[in-house]
């Protein structure tokens, strides 16, 4: 996917909408941005399907030989569909965060994306900022 | 001979036979095992224990402990550890036969001199702490933390209260936000103000009639002191919630400052970080809390009280959360813990919080030259530097200096915590350095930052291990021995 046409949270989530059965679909990743200050993963944990999931709340956590941090969700909805190759392999999150390394589906509750996400400039600025 | 004693583990010392104890001949009347413990319990597999000649594992022992960093034998700057030089004398009295020959089961009337050491070490805690109760069982400041959340939550219920959030800033220690998780409280972070404080404008977006507690550590893990903490305080309180101090940080302000008198409600002691006791690497510990009267009927039993000339285990407390540690805790530890304050005295304990934040604001002054620390110009016992800029200009990571550094003879100091610097080192002297150490920590950050990249990156090239393969560890992590 084109990072470009992505939208952020302030967290480090990049979320792409699809339309499906007249519903929205969200796919849900880290950034690139994210991925290379955690440095090597060692521990991923996602939310299972058909968990209800809400914007901005913590839904899985990963680990990294530095930190440990929540993965938030992007958006209110229920999981359809979780990448089981990147629990598996934490190397495809690190190598291609915006396509194989892509976390989870969810269904949204409604269809709208919340307030408050990013366009890709605005999350370069928000990157540029927290680094010294 | 060196190296077979040195690089293999002891189960490859392992020789049929061999023995380092002679155990007395059983004086008591044998019972079969299957008689006292019940089948479904019994293991059938005879554990696989090292049979090994005393010589050979006191070689063994002897030439890991050499290999060691420890505080005894090097400059030990590791930050939010207070990791001061641990005087010898509080080991020679918390090894008296008097107390080490005690039993757990004897009668209250025979260890009345252990009790009013208890008694009296619980009395200075809750001065230090400026709060009315104190319990010493805890095992460790996680388990003080817990111990206290537990003492919340107990305390909400007991006024028909359903307060289900911990409020944690982004700072804290982790163990911070695993404790509440544990007591069965939702964790809610809060970001810090852009000088690294809890701000109380922030604060005031996340109280409401859920909030439980506020869990804050002053100063924080910036080594600054959160300057709001009287106005937050009362915010918390106005909104029906406690606040727990993370009392990590106490070596800073103990003796001066009063956590009572601005507002907390609850608070551990790490004696490991402030007292003088031994970092345990998870050997024993004592994590005492301290509360005020109002949470004091919750503390876990028995509480050592002094009634009619005579030392008493009250056990006697309907409203307390139960037990948290068998006996009355790790007695050796608080022992030291004792002697400490003791030694020091009330006056020296405020010179060695003064002597730390000395130390510290004088490596700081000297650091901050070679490596940026982005918040702050003054700090209590410990500040953070950032090897960012050098990472971006010279691709040398805070790692790459932290490594380095052993080979300079010094023990690194905590990196990549907190969160909220990039490339974080975070250095706390403590008290009990002088200005020559100090000076020769600053003049090693100084000449690495000169080396080549190259070399730092390969870095230690002295040590007996260089680099670990920290993320293969901890993806397929080896727990048990195996042939």
């Amino acid at each position: 996917m084109n990072p470009e046409e992505l939208k952020f949270t302030p967290t480090h989530e990049w979320v792409h909408v699809n339309e499906a059965d007249g519903g929205w679909v969200a796919t849900v990743g880290l950034t690139q941005h994210a991925v290379a200050a955690l440095t090597d993963l060692v521990f991923l944990e996602l939310p299972k399907v058909g968990q209800q999931v809400q914007a901005a709340k913590p839904m899985g956590v990963v680990e990294s030989i530095k930190a440990v941090s929540d993965i938030y969700s992007p958006v209110d909805g229920e999981v359809v569909e979780v990448n089981q190759a990147v629990v598996d392999q934490l190397n495809l999150l690190s190598q291609d965060p915006y396509g194989e390394g892509w976390l989870v589906k969810i269904k949204l509750s409604e269809n709208k994306l919340p307030d408050g996400l990013l366009d890709y400039e605005g999350y370069q600025k928000q990157c540029a900022a927290e680094s010294y | 001979m060196h190296e077979r004693y040195g690089s293999k583990t002891i189960f490859e010392l392992h020789k049929p036979g061999c023995q380092s104890v002679r155990w007395p001949a059983c004086d008591v009347p044998c019972n079969e095992i299957a008689e006292l413990i019940p089948e479904e319990y019994l293991r059938h597999e005879v554990p696989s224990l090292p049979e090994v000649a005393e010589p050979d594992l006191v070689r063994h022992l002897s030439i890991l402990a050499a290999r060691n960093m420890c505080v005894d034998s090097h400059f030990y700057p590791l930050g939010s550890c207070t990791m001061k030089y641990n005087p010898k004398r509080h080991e020679r009295w918390a090894q008296l036969v008097e107390f080490t020959h005690l039993h757990p089961y004897q009668p209250e009337e025979s260890i009345q001199g252990l009790l009013a050491l208890l008694y009296s070490l619980q009395q200075m805690l809750s001065e230090i702490a400026g709060l009315d109760a104190v319990s010493l069982h805890p095992a460790a400041g996680a388990q003080g933390e817990l111990t206290a959340l537990l003492m919340a939550a107990a305390y909400f219920r007991s006024r028909g209260e359903a307060r289900r959030h911990v409020l944690v800033p982004d700072v804290a220690h982790g163990t911070n936000p695993a404790s509440a998780k544990m007591a069965g409280f939702e964790v809610v972070q809060i970001r810090s103000s852009p000088a690294g404080i809890a701000d109380p404008e922030i604060l005031a977006e996340h109280l409401g009639p859920s909030t439980a507690v506020l869990m804050i550590t002053n100063p924080n893990t910036l080594g600054l002191f959160e300057k709001e903490i009287v106005r937050l305080c009362q915010m918390v309180h106005q909104a029906g919630g406690l606040v727990y101090l993370d009392g990590a940080n106490m070596n800073a302000i103990c003796g001066i400052a009063q956590p009572g008198k601005f507002g907390i409600d609850m608070m551990h002691f790490n004696t490991h970080k402030t007292f003088s006791t031994p970092h345990g690497s998870g050997g024993p510990g004592a994590g005492p809390v301290a509360v005020t009267a109002k949470l004091a009927p919750f503390l876990p039993v028995p509480v050592v009280v002094y009634e009619d000339g005579r030392y008493r285990l009250d056990y006697d407390r309907p409203l307390s959360i139960g037990r948290v540690r068998s006996f009355l805790g790790n007695v050796g530890v608080l022992i030291r813990a004792y002697c400490y304050l003791r030694t020091v005295g009330a006056a020296g304990l405020k010179q060695v919080a003064e002597l730390a934040v000395l130390n510290a604001n004088y490596l700081l002054h000297k650091v901050g030259k070679l490596l940026p620390v982005p918040y702050g110009q003054r700090c209590m016992h410990e500040f953070v530097a950032s090897a960012a800029k050098v990472k971006a200009e010279r691709s040398i990571s805070a790692m790459d200096i932290a490594k380095r550094l052993l080979d300079y003879g010094f023990h690194a100091p905590t990196v990549y915590f907190p969160l909220v610097v990039r490339e974080a080192l975070m250095i706390e002297p403590t008290e009990t350095e002088n200005k020559e150490t100090l000076d020769a920590f600053s003049a090693a950050i100084e000449a690495i930052l000169r080396e080549p990249a190259e070399l730092l990156h390969e870095a230690p090239h002295h040590m007996p291990v260089s680099r670990p393969d920290e993320v293969r560890a901890a993806r397929e992590p080896i727990l048990v021995w195996r042939e």
